[in-house]
């Protein structure tokens, strides 16, 4: 469980994060949404501890994140697994050896372990086989799936994805947000998801929270966001003329 | 006001980088690869930058020396100060900033642009030192001995040069190589060769590490790398030829 409370950022004189409070509960994905801009990614790298919050409180299960020194910090980190909206893979290594890597800077694994584990999470992400494939040799989804496999080969307590269905198909969209929910069930971790894409609101948003220019605006689940009475996050999902369309006919206009 | 925070940062990244590693193994590897990259891949470019001006200082030096009063073998001598003094560590170094400072700012920038570094920060790594400190003590390491790679060739195609025309006897120009030898100049050409290595790898990662936009910004840190370090090795070897040899 990740808990944040009043939680301020602002860079010069533009005031990113107004008094943000959100709870992010274990095993089930935790979805915020909003507009580009809307200060979503700063919210997660100022829980992630990339950016360091002007003001409020950052818990995990308990912990207070933000007033720890960087020994500590360093802890709570290893136990994040977190999937970068260009998935960030390192170049110069190949699939496996992206994947193994947090286990050989951390873990005291020996190598045939560190494999096995490579093959379960490659497995787990449906591309066994691509072991020895260098990034620059997979496609847009392939990718996704191989960030989602290195997040979780440390097996983290908490896992973070930043806009995992940018750039991709609506299918292949479909597949990350079911093996996003899927492994966050299965886990038992606390899952972030920071997207604007309505497919995966509506397909694994059981918890929603909706940030408008900097403020939590909304909270709920995937059954409630359609008939929200929320003017801001019904110009945020109807934003054409055919969605207005599809809201008058949903709620009986 | 902006050069005092560039050394202010400057100086707080090199803290980072010297931090404490997260595991000595892993950097042990990275740090052989580096060797073999920075070091191993400019074996044939500072062979023949280093054979052609061996060759053009001792030409030069033979069509200046006219009469009777000066002895031929001052060519051999003179190719021999120049490359052991300052080409082979000086130009070289200049020469390898563009080189290897360009591709160290351009590796950790597109690293940072593409978010690996966060990534790699978000693990509990110590990105600064995961992928500086590799680089630097491979180049500290391999530089004396790409320094006198380009010594050795210098003088020989100096010596090839003779052989293959007539300005001075071979003979006179290894008379020449010999006479009043000081062993202290190749002391001094090695501990300035480690301190330009340095100068060159840390400030080029760190205009890479702080590259903010995409592949223009890159572009520009690259370039920045390049003339900052340049002017820092020049400068540096100022205040070296001052403390060491006066």
């Amino acid at each position: 469980m990740i808990e944040v409370k009043s939680l301020y950022k602002s860079f010069g004189d533009n005031d990113v994060l107004k008094n943000i409070d959100i709870l992010f509960e274990q095993g089930v994905p935790n979805l915020i949404i909003g507009a580009s801009g809307s200060g979503k990614t700063t919210l997660t790298k100022c829980i992630v501890g990339l950016h360091d919050p002007d003001e409020g409180m950052i818990s995990y299960d308990g912990r207070i994140f933000n007033k720890m020194n960087r020994k500590e910090k360093k802890e709570i980190r290893k136990e994040i697994g977190f999937l970068f909206q260009g998935s960030a893979l390192f170049d110069s290594m190949t699939v496996a050896e992206n994947i193994m890597f947090p286990l050989r800077m951390f873990s005291h694994m020996s190598n045939k372990e560190m494999l096995d584990r490579v093959e379960y999470c490659l497995e787990r992400v449906d591309l066994k086989g691509t072991n020895n494939l260098m990034p620059s040799e997979l496609s847009g989804g392939m990718k996704k799936r191989v960030g989602i496999a290195r997040a979780i080969s440390f097996k983290p307590k908490y896992l973070f994805c930043d806009e995992p269905n940018s750039g991709l198909d609506p299918h292949t969209s479909l597949t990350i947000d079911k093996l996003i929910k899927d492994i966050t069930h299965e886990l038992n971790i606390t899952t972030i998801v920071i997207t604007h894409d309505m497919n995966s609101v509506l397909e694994i948003g059981e918890r929603l929270s909706f940030i408008y220019e900097g403020k939590m605006l909304w909270k709920g689940t995937n059954k409630e966001i359609l008939r929200t009475d929320c003017i801001e996050l019904t110009d945020f999902i109807y934003a054409s003329e055919y969605m207005k369309e599809v809201r008058r006919h949903l709620i009986g206009e | 006001m902006k050069t005092l925070y560039h050394i202010g940062r400057y100086t707080l990244f090199l803290k980072k980088v010297f931090d404490k590693p997260e595991r000595r193994k892993v950097y042990w590897g990275l740090f052989v690869d580096e060797i073999i990259k920075l070091g191993i891949g400019s074996i044939g470019i500072i062979i023949v930058i280093s054979g052609f001006m061996g060759m053009v200082i001792t030409i030069q030096t033979a069509s200046q020396i006219d009469g009777n009063f000066i002895p031929d073998y001052l060519v051999g001598w003179t190719t021999r100060q120049s490359v052991i003094l300052e080409f082979s560590t000086t130009m070289l170094s200049l020469i390898l900033a563009g080189k290897i400072g360009s591709n160290i700012a351009s590796e950790i920038g597109t690293m940072n642009v593409t978010e690996q570094i966060d990534a790699l920060e978000i693990m509990g790594i110590n990105s600064a030192g995961y992928l500086v400190v590799p680089k630097i003590y491979a180049f500290m390491f391999i530089m004396p001995f790409m320094v006198i790679i380009s010594m050795f060739t210098g003088i020989y195609f100096g010596y090839l040069i003779c052989e293959l025309t007539s300005i001075i006897s071979p003979e006179q120009y290894l008379i020449g190589l010999q006479y009043d030898f000081r062993p202290f100049d190749v002391t001094y050409s090695m501990i300035k060769s480690i301190v330009f290595a340095f100068c060159i790898s840390s400030i080029s990662a760190y205009h890479g590490y702080f590259v903010k936009g995409g592949a223009l910004e890159v572009g520009a840190a690259s370039t920045r790398a390049v003339v900052y370090s340049s002017i820092v090795v020049l400068v540096v070897n100022y205040l070296l030829t001052q403390m060491l040899l006066i």
